[in-house]
């Protein structure tokens, strides 16, 4: 684990004191945002997201398998994320640690629990046959803020998949039958400051964290709190609000990158 | 290996290249920000990165060598690089080539100068289509200058193969799966030294020579690639000032 040095610390909490922060952005906007996709010709669907310094690619794969027995006529999807030691001297080689997983499973949520993917569509045979979405989320450049390019890499990569179907000799190929995704934003509070996407500095010192996902209708579809901290309920209403209106603009950015 | 699938139209390869010649490289230094040292390459279509990390104190501790420093190169695929999805993870393939990537790369790195550290190289296969290691030992090389480790020479490597009987530079992807040998070659350009060399498949004593020949020269080419990506790096800085 890298030590934050204190004179660092030091450093960026009294900036907030200040109501500046390290890289002079003011405390709820985003770093410059660049979605990329069809990065990986390999891959069903692919996107590069940079958000500032930090790096992220998601690659979709699409295979047949048996349906889970509770849902015998939907498909299904995992979600996997990768912190390999390419991003950032503090990832190790070996499987995927808590923050990985945790990382994997708030993105995974944001998709399955507001039924982006029309899994209902991918059956092929019901109880035999379905379509299986791997989505795996590759980090390359760790600077902070991993949930928000994560999850827009996978979004992006989702939006513009094409299920193989040929390859599979199951019919022509066709997009993978997706809806309006909810877009997530993260925040991070450290000395009283609440900061929305933050660099890795600002992690590193932050006390609680917020992740919001929200629909196109400005309405809240997820949520993750995480670190150790707390909010008081004002602090989270304010966050809220923010995430609504970051939200759309990383919703508008999300729909020109992938031309839909 | 099968060899009913045809390899050669109208005496040109299957993408219109010639015999010696490789498919298109592009080569790209300092990508990252977080690595003390980085490449992008594509090769064809490949596509990888590579990262180089250190040198640090190596861990665990018994890893340590009191004399010199330990190269730590990791090979990885991305689930989605291949056509099937590959399980993430090391598996038996990728630990081979990340061990021949490591002692290639031990050759020219002045490993004294850093007793007990390890000098850690990160290859990442995003898009894979035949000659992953090669493309990765190249890119890890012009990572490495990046990152400023001492460095004899600057290691590259390149392949050439057999296929319907005539030797050819670089395989392709169908040439690879259908070709009757590929022989994977890195070098030391600066003094011809070979520091990686694989081969599969089958090739009489003359065609082995003729096919190192040629993938000696192909290293050759590739080398003045990487030469050109790590200086137009130091160019770019300098307009920029």
């Amino acid at each position: 684990m890298t030590i934050t040095p204190s004179i660092k610390r030091d450093y960026i909490e009294k900036l907030a004191e200040k109501g500046k922060r390290a890289d002079d952005r003011k405390f709820d906007e985003y770093r410059n945002i660049e979605i990329e996709t069809n990065v990986v010709q390999k891959a069903e669907g692919s996107a590069r997201v940079r958000i500032g310094n930090t790096q992220v690619i998601a690659g979709i794969k699409l295979d047949v398998g048996e349906p889970y027995p509770d849902t015998p006529d939907s498909g299904v999807m995992t979600t996997a994320a990768e912190l390999i030691p390419l991003a950032s001297p503090d990832f190790e080689a070996g499987p995927p640690r808590e923050d990985a997983i945790e990382l994997a499973r708030v993105v995974d949520r944001g998709i399955r629990e507001s039924e982006v993917i029309d899994l209902e569509k991918l059956c092929i045979e019901p109880e035999e046959k379905v379509w299986i979405v791997f989505i795996d989320i590759h980090i390359i450049d760790h600077d902070g803020n991993l949930f928000d390019a994560a999850s827009l890499a996978s979004l992006a990569a989702l939006m513009t998949a094409k299920v193989p179907a040929e390859r599979f000799e199951l019919g022509e190929d066709f997009p993978l039958p997706m809806k309006e995704p909810p877009v997530s934003c993260t925040s991070v509070k450290y000395n009283g400051a609440v900061v929305m996407d933050p660099i890795l500095d600002e992690e590193q010192i932050a006390e609680v964290r917020l992740t919001v996902a929200t629909d196109e209708k400005g309405d809240i579809r997820a949520m993750q709190k995480g670190l150790n901290g707390s909010f008081t309920t004002d602090e989270i209403k304010k966050v809220i609000k923010a995430s609504i209106d970051n939200g759309k603009k990383l919703r508008e950015q999300l729909h020109k990158s992938v031309g839909k | 290996m099968k060899t009913e699938v045809k390899l050669f139209e109208n005496g040109k390869r299957l993408d219109g290249r010639k015999n010696d010649e490789l498919r298109e490289i592009k080569i790209e230094t300092g990508v990252l920000h977080r690595a003390e040292g980085s490449c992008y390459l594509e090769w064809g279509g490949n596509k990888v990165i590579a990262a180089v990390y250190g040198p640090r104190e190596a861990i665990p501790r018994h890893t340590q060598n009191p004399l010199r420093a330990i190269v730590n190169a990791r090979y990885n695929m991305a689930a989605f690089s291949v056509d099937d999805r590959k399980r993430p993870g090391p598996d038996r393939r990728s630990r081979e080539i990340s061990k021949v990537t490591s002692e290639a790369l031990e050759k020219v790195i002045l490993l004294e100068k850093f007793p007990r550290a390890s000098i850690d190289v990160n290859i990442e296969v995003l898009d894979a289509e035949a000659g992953t290691r090669c493309a990765g030992l190249t890119a890890a090389a012009v990572a490495l200058v990046d990152a400023g480790i001492p460095m004899k020479d600057i290691p590259v490597a390149c392949a050439a193969g057999k296929i319907e009987n005539q030797i050819v530079l670089d395989l392709g992807k169908e040439e690879d799966n259908y070709g009757s040998a590929d022989l994977p070659v890195a070098i030391a350009p600066r003094t011809g030294e070979i520091l990686l060399l694989q081969m599969d498949g089958h090739l009489t004593f003359e065609e082995f020579e003729n096919a190192l020949d040629l993938a000696i020269k192909g290293c050759h080419q590739v080398a003045d690639m990487q030469k050109k990506a790590i200086t137009s790096k130091y160019q770019s800085n300098k307009e920029g000032e």
